[in-house]
């Protein structure tokens, strides 16, 4: 087997920080800079949600993820559901159906036992619903103080759909960005279940497998399918950022179109927060052909869980690599990646 | 009423942008500053320059209380917090300011305590749950801020808590807009008057600039219409040759501000003789210092503060920036060794600083799309 040879890496700064693991910018500096050069050599491509890869002329789907959630119960869900879903959707976005699953726990020494039963529940409720086997897994103990509470970690094979061929360099000028459902939700919902603030709001964690919405999407219109991700850490303004700067194109978003939850919407403004940087753990993104974008949206909207899909922008030449929000009067602003974790304002 | 989306009506907001386009005389370039740094962001963030005609010039203000400590302060204030027994707790706004050697969130990194608290109260709770540390409070805003931070060192000293002090770095605006307007490189017609601020101190503290400048101020909202309300106000008078105080944030802005707020700053906070501005130099009267009535709880006085100056880096312009001198893309390290990942003053990772503004939402505009409001 031919060894891949490193590439020079580009990553400077003497230390990790938060930011790289809260999937914004600084994120993109150490996966491009560091892993990728000495994992995948000097040219590896675009970084997407899942590996492609080929066993004896069979193309399967390969994905890995970690889960480091405080706390681990909150409204809605539990890091236990985060595990399999956001496993899932992984591949659902890049095309594929959920196999098998296999995890990994790193467990706090002192853990309540009833809590990990409660996560391991979760997690087989999760993968029944989502039509998924856990195939097996491995388990750690570290000392007290050295996890918080637990650590999960999963990887997922999973079968390609046939009728879908996504890339980002097959994204056109003109296509249609679709939009599963309101954003906000499950960050929001972490927030505020951290206890750190005095606010409350009716929210819950939108966690579920997107698979049957991306199933019909890729049934009624897959040829016209260019390219998915579902908008967790760092929300739909990352995701868009990262296809607008693999593409070269830009994304121009209608803010009046972009589906939010009154509840979420207020407490981005009371934080100072922008929804399109915030987590969701149960929406995805295409980027459909205007040709067919009204399909791929009836389709959405047909599936239980889709019905408040919305086409909430389009792809142009301006800007260049950047996406851009508009409003019904005629103003403007870029949006761009988060640096690390979003920060609410102070006055 | 909502609040928010009335203030958001599309439709009004376009009669907002006609009624502005009607007003302005287009033989007259208007320089109109919004002091503080919330408008500039609310001004970007929706768009708002975009529905201005191109002789209404919008002036970045000094209105932003991290951007303008100088260096030093922040690196005190780290210093100090450098004990091992320490907590430093802060705003989200202050966690990426850089230091001489990090900011707060790279101290964090490096293992000191840092934890970023919503108000001071929480600070508070922070002393009490933690009685074996000590918490200091890095406490900075205008007089929005103050009056909460007043009314935490009475509660921390009603209950005699010993591990809690506040490092005080509060400034007041007027000798702010008062430098501003002493400057020989400003020439401005009017001002959009800080909304918040206005909430504590009132209206009145602004009568001697529509009196003895002759400038009109127009106490504003956040909301895009209440922004593009303002600047009616403002070129309405400008039209008519008035210069006066209006309120246009009656829903929140009493004109006589709240007294008790007031009380509480004055039992808690007296004026510094003078205090440095990053880019407005030395200005006496100007910044708020903790009573010796409480001195157990300022940190200035509890410990030894290094007080060293530190000066911006030389091709930094941070300063001209916050007097409105400058655009933000025109500082030279903008963009280039200034991002918000690497930032070399705190405009440019300030929630309030108009060079995270503008790079956040606006640098990249393509120039085209700006007017095209036919999507």
């Amino acid at each position: 087997m031919a060894t891949i040879p490193a590439a020079k890496i580009r990553f400077r700064e003497p230390q990790i920080e938060m930011a790289h693991g809260a999937g914004g910018k600084a994120s993109r500096r150490l996966v491009e800079g560091l892993f990728a050069p000495l994992l995948f050599g000097a040219s590896p491509g675009p970084l997407g949600d899942a590996a492609h890869i080929q066993i004896n002329g069979t193309r399967i789907a390969m994905t890995t993820d970690s889960f480091v959630v405080k706390p681990l119960r909150f409204p809605g869900g539990s890091i236990g559901e985060l595990a399999i879903n956001g496993t899932v959707n992984d591949l659902a976005v890049s095309g594929a159906r959920a196999e098998a699953i296999v995890v990994t726990f790193v467990l706090e020494a002192g853990l309540p036992t009833e809590i990990l039963e409660a996560e391991v529940r979760a997690m087989g409720q999760a993968a029944e619903k989502a039509g998924v086997r856990i195939a097996g897994g491995d388990t750690k103990v570290v000392e007290h103080g050295k996890a918080d509470k637990m650590y999960i970690s999963t990887t997922g094979i999973g079968r390609l759909l046939s009728g879908v061929e996504i890339s980002p360099q097959s994204v056109q000028l003109g296509d249609k960005v679709l939009l599963s459902g309101p954003i906000g939700d499950h960050g929001i919902t972490i927030l505020l279940a951290r206890g750190d603030l005095d606010l409350e709001a009716n929210l819950t964690s939108d966690t579920r497998s997107v698979f049957p919405l991306v199933d019909s999407l890729v049934q009624a219109a897959g040829a016209g399918v260019r390219w998915m991700r579902d908008p967790t850490r760092g929300g739909v303004a990352t995701s868009l950022n990262e296809l607008a700067r693999d593409c070269g194109h830009g994304i121009v978003l209608f803010e009046e179109k972009i589906p939010i939850r009154d509840s979420v919407r207020g407490a981005c403004e009371l934080l100072g927060l922008d929804p399109l940087h915030i987590a969701n753990e149960g929406q995805f993104l295409a980027i459909v052909s205007a040709e067919l974008a009204d399909t791929a949206l009836q389709a959405l909207r047909a599936t239980p869980g889709g019905e408040e899909a919305q086409l909430i922008g389009e792809v142009r030449e301006q800007p260049e690599s950047s996406v851009l929000v508009t409003t019904l009067y005629g103003g403007s602003r870029i949006v761009d990646m988060l640096v690390g974790d979003p920060l609410p304002r102070i006055c | 009423m909502k609040f928010v989306d009335e203030f958001r009506s599309p439709e009004l907001i376009t009669k907002a942008g006609e009624e502005i386009r009607k007003l302005a005389d287009p033989s007259r370039h208007y320089r109109i500053m919004e002091v503080c740094g919330g408008h500039t962001h609310a001004i970007y963030r929706f768009g708002l320059k975009d529905l201005l005609p191109v002789n209404v010039e919008l002036i970045h203000g000094p209105g932003c209380p991290v951007c303008v400590l100088p260096m030093g302060r922040i690196d005190d204030g780290l210093a100090l917090a450098a004990e091992p027994n320490f907590i430093f707790a802060a705003f989200g706004d202050m966690m990426r300011v850089p230091g001489t050697n990090g900011s707060p969130l790279e101290y964090k990194a490096r293992g000191m305590d840092v934890r970023i608290v919503y108000s001071p109260a929480d600070a508070l709770k922070l002393a009490r749950n933690n009685p074996g540390k000590h918490v200091m409070f890095f406490a900075i805003g205008f007089e929005t801020t103050a009056p909460s931070t007043a009314l935490t060192l009475v509660r921390a000293k009603a209950e005699d808590l010993q591990n809690f002090s506040v490092f005080c770095n509060h400034v007041t605006i007027i000798p702010a807009i008062r430098a501003i307007l002493d400057s020989p490189d400003m020439r401005l017609d009017g001002f959009v008057g800080p909304g918040h601020v206005s909430t504590v101190i009132g209206c009145r503290p602004y009568d001697w600039i529509a009196k003895d400048e002759g400038k009109p101020v127009v106490v504003s909202g956040f909301e895009p219409l209440d922004i593009l309300q303002s600047i009616v106000m403002l070129l309405r008078q400008l039209r008519n040759g008035e210069a006066k105080v209006e309120n246009q944030y009656k829903r929140v802005v009493p004109w006589e501000g709240n007294r008790a707020a007031l009380r509480a700053m004055a039992e808690v906070f007296e004026l510094r003789p003078y205090f440095e501005w990053r880019g407005l130099g030395f200005i006496s009267q100007s910044a708020l210092k903790i009573r010796a009535g409480y001195a157990q709880w300022d940190s200035e006085q509890r410990f030894t503060v290094p007080g060293v100056r530190v000066t911006d880096p030389k091709a930094a312009q941070c300063g001209e920036v916050l007097k409105g001198v400058l655009k933000p893309a025109q500082c030279k390290l903008f963009g280039r060794e200034c991002t918000p990942e690497q930032p070399v003053g705190a405009l440019m990772v300030s929630s309030e600083g108009s060079c995270a503004a503008y790079y956040n939402y606006e640098h990249r505009k393509p120039v085209t799309i700006a007017s095209a409001a036919a999507f």
